[in-house]
């Protein structure tokens, strides 16, 4: 099997694992205002995500450096092409990363106030730039003989890609709500239940006409089982978290977030940026590759390194697996003054 | 000159957003290590002074830590957004190593971090030793696969040329890993992190004790920091030594201009200068304070060595790369950045060993109040000094974006205007300003406040469930 195939997926595999793991805690923070009824409760809920934020952030980088080092055109055309999306998500992750180590430095309402918007503005513009992002990269944008984007901000802003935006947004939003149902007790896990059921509902509307119009444009059986897939299972987890079973509404929108990139890429294969200008300027998994004496070596960074990293993260959840309390904040909080 | 030149501001941004990223990476690489010892101690001798100081230090790592997380990202999307030509040319080669610190050193560090941030309770307590001591591994391991990375811009190795000549092709990692300028470049940056760490721990230690508050704490976090410094200038000395010789073999170009050296010299005539006036054009020296034979021993380890000078150099290199192009970096810039380095980080060295001299009889006499004041305002230098050394490593390497191979004006992203480079540069430069106040601030404040009174975690009678018993470490 060609290497670079395989590094296809398992870019792949890095971007899914990205979305899953930071796809909730961006919901976790854009539902703050509507969770956080005090500051207890908003310390509650920043703190489910509180020991993992940053080692599910890591997915981004990781990714990022893998597509750099297995498809060095792709890396270079789609970061040169989407330039200010990217920038916009950036700055989001700068404020929304900041904020998480600083709000709880001042024992200021005004100054977490401030934060606590940085959050919830940090997570919600990268849930809607890579939902746009990444139908852009499926639908295919303007690129040139030399690989090069010669389209505008404009060009990225177009229905389909509006409507991924949207729906990552939306999914993020209620997968992160079921996590916060899943990790808290209380006013906020009651809170939390309830949200996510009735923002899961407008989540399937969304999600169901992106998925249709991305089977639509890419029949294929993969597309279309995968599309399936995160549908039913988004059903599912509304259906599960009617029923207070919550560990299962989170698990089934994990699956959703899963199937849904999962159907992105299959839609994509074997392109990894299609060319509206010309089919023939398309960039593929052979093109667009390193060699694969680099694949190789990669290959074998991967193989050792990557079980690994999914046992000690894995680990990590497990002894952080208890449900954050109200008590224990305000425990904590008591202590620390 | 064109203020919307995408390379000016493209090469603008990538100064300033590398040199900011650098203002977090020094005290994320030197604290770690210092909590993790503080830690062991304490875990050791079970002394209460330990934990403390792990604590206070952890803290102050933490509120740097975010800042390096959130500013490295846009080290590694930047070379992308702005420099595509680059990516798709040396990709094969410079983005193995990144993966590589991804995959093995990044996500153990963020891992353990989290483990260590929010386990006091929940884990055992050697597993939560354990956990600072690999975020020490994780983060010292990406510095090696970044300064590899580097390294390969400075002394490209372990590559071909594609057939089309389009890109650089891997064909040896082991050499990318070995090259001989990342071997030595690695413990240079490596012990000056620390020395920079040692210099926040003594200048945190001096505030109090200038103040007369935790003395017993603060004489052992003051005494440890004094040595720490010592020792790690000591390993910053030697490693620079054989990083000049390195430099000399590889970018003869970089050492002559570090010197601002016309002319190639040998023996006594090949000095060191330690101040020097050139003529405005740049291209002749009018007076210099020099001191015979030193660069000849720096750049080759004898009295009769030869350097090569910029105009003897700037001729071979016409020959080899073609004419028309100026092959040497800004003169003044390398030659004051490279002075200002070594003199910010000696002058760290002798305050440290001032220092250590001063309070080599524990509490038998006061120290002077100015002493304190040395102590507490020398806290910038060795950062100061690596951030110069960063300044003179890139810019030394001008033209060349890869030295040799291509050529800083041809690596930056072809189809991005300038307005958009520019609006990037405002971003960031606003965002960055305005975190650099709010995090000098905490830090300040978190080193002021001093070690926060702690129950005795070795009390009896402690409930085992109790899990805020050690944690004020919540959002």
């Amino acid at each position: 099997m060609d290497l670079a195939y395989l590094w296809f997926w398992i870019i792949g595999f890095l971007f899914i694992g990205y979305f899953v793991l930071d796809g909730f805690d961006f919901g976790v923070g854009m539902s703050l205002p509507f969770l956080g009824k005090d500051d207890v409760g908003r310390r509650q809920i920043i703190n489910t995500i509180g020991p993992v934020w940053d080692l599910n952030e890591t997915w981004l980088i990781v990714a990022g450096a893998s597509l750099f080092a297995a498809f060095p055109e792709w890396y270079a055309t789609l970061f040169s092409g989407f330039y200010l999306p990217l920038l916009l998500i950036l700055l989001a992750l700068i404020a929304r990363g900041v904020s998480f180590e600083y709000r709880h430095q001042r024992d200021s309402l005004q100054w977490k106030k401030g934060f606590d918007t940085m959050i919830v503005v940090g997570s919600a513009v990268p849930a809607l730039l890579w939902g746009v992002a990444f139908a852009n990269i499926v639908q295919g944008v303007p690129i040139d003989q030399d690989f090069e984007f010669t389209g505008t901000l404009l060009t990225l802003l177009n229905p389909y890609a509006l409507l991924g935006g949207l729906t990552t947004l939306l999914l993020f939003f209620t997968y992160g709500v079921s996590f916060v149902a899943l990790k808290t007790d209380g006013q906020v896990h009651d809170d939390a239940r309830r949200l996510a059921a009735r923002s899961g509902f407008l989540t399937i509307a969304v999600a169901a006409v992106f998925l249709l119009w991305t089977v639509l444009a890419h029949p294929g059986l993969p597309v279309m089982v995968l599309a399936i897939v995160a549908a039913l299972a988004l059903i599912l987890s509304v259906g599960a978290n009617l029923r207070n079973r919550e560990g299962w509404a989170f698990g089934f929108a994990a699956v959703t977030v899963v199937a849904a990139v999962g159907t992105l890429w299959f839609a994509l294969y074997p392109f990894v940026m299609p060319s509206s200008t010309d089919p023939a300027f398309s960039l593929t998994i052979e093109n667009a590759s390193s060699t694969d004496y680099t694949l190789t070596i990669m290959s074998w960074a991967a193989l050792i390194f990557l079980p690994l990293v999914l046992a000690y993260q894995g680990w990590t959840y497990w002894v952080f697996r208890r449900r954050v309390s109200r008590s224990h904040i305000e425990k904590a909080a008591a202590q620390a003054h | 000159m064109d203020l919307l030149d995408p390379l000016l501001l493209a090469r603008w941004q990538f100064g300033l957003t590398t040199l900011y990223h650098y203002l977090f990476v020094p005290l994320t690489l030197g604290l770690a290590l210092v909590v993790a010892i503080f830690q062991t101690v304490w875990h050791r001798t079970g002394d209460v002074k330990w934990l403390h100081l792990t604590r206070l230090f952890g803290k102050i790592f933490l509120i740097n830590f975010a800042m390096g997380v959130v500013t490295g990202i846009v080290q590694e999307f930047q070379f992308g957004m702005n420099w595509s030509a680059y990516s798709r040319f040396v990709g094969d080669v410079f983005g193995a190593p990144l993966a590589f610190e991804g995959l093995m050193a990044f996500f153990f560090e963020a891992t353990f971090i989290g483990l260590w941030i929010f386990g006091w309770d929940r884990l055992p307590r050697i597993l939560h030793l354990a956990s600072i001591w690999m975020v020490v591994l994780g983060s010292t391991l990406s510095a090696y696969f970044i300064l590899a990375a580097n390294a390969f811009m400075q002394n490209p190795v372990g590559y071909q040329m594609a057939a089309d000549d389009g890109r650089a092709e891997l064909i040896d990692f082991w050499a990318v890993l070995t090259n001989p300028v990342v071997l030595a470049a690695f413990p240079h940056t490596i012990f000056a992190a620390w020395m920079f760490a040692a210099a926040v721990v003594i200048a945190v230690s001096a505030w109090h004790l200038s103040r007369g508050q935790h003395l017993e704490t603060m004489r052992s976090s003051l005494r440890f920091g004094l040595w720490f410094m010592i020792v790690s200038f000591a390993g910053v000395a030697v490693s620079g030594d054989q990083l000049s010789l390195v430099m000399v073999a590889t970018q003869p170009m970089k050492m002559a201009a570090a010197e601002a050296m016309w002319d190639s010299a040998c023996g006594a005539d090949a000095s060191f200068s330690i101040f020097s006036l050139g003529t405005p054009d740049g291209t002749e020296e009018i007076w210099s304070l020099r001191v015979p034979y030193l660069l000849s021993l720096l750049s080759t380890h004898s009295f009769d060595g030869c350097v090569e000078g910029l105009n003897d150099l700037q001729a071979l290199y016409e020959q080899q790369f073609g004419e028309g192009v100026s092959y040497m970096p800004i003169i003044w810039v390398t030659y004051w950045s490279f002075r200002w380095m070594i003199g910010l980080g000696g002058a760290a060295a002798l305050v440290a060993v001032a220092g250590l001299w001063v309070t080599r009889k524990r509490a038998t006499r006061p120290v002077a109040g100015w002493m304190w004041k040395v102590a507490i305002w020398a806290a910038p230098l060795p950062l100061l000094g690596s951030l110069v050394g960063w300044v003179f490593t890139e810019m030394g390497r001008q033209p060349w974006i890869v030295f040799s191979l291509m050529l800083t004006e041809d690596g930056v992203s072809p189809g991005v205007p300038g307005w958009t480079v520019l609006i990037s540069l405002v971003a960031f430069t606003l965002i960055y300003a305005a975190l650099a106040v709010v995090e000098f601030g905490l830090i300040l404040k978190a080193a002021q406040k001093g070690p926060d009174p702690l129950p005795d975690p070795n009390a009896p009678g402690g409930d085992a469930d109790d899990s805020t018993r050690l944690t004020s470490t919540v959002y």
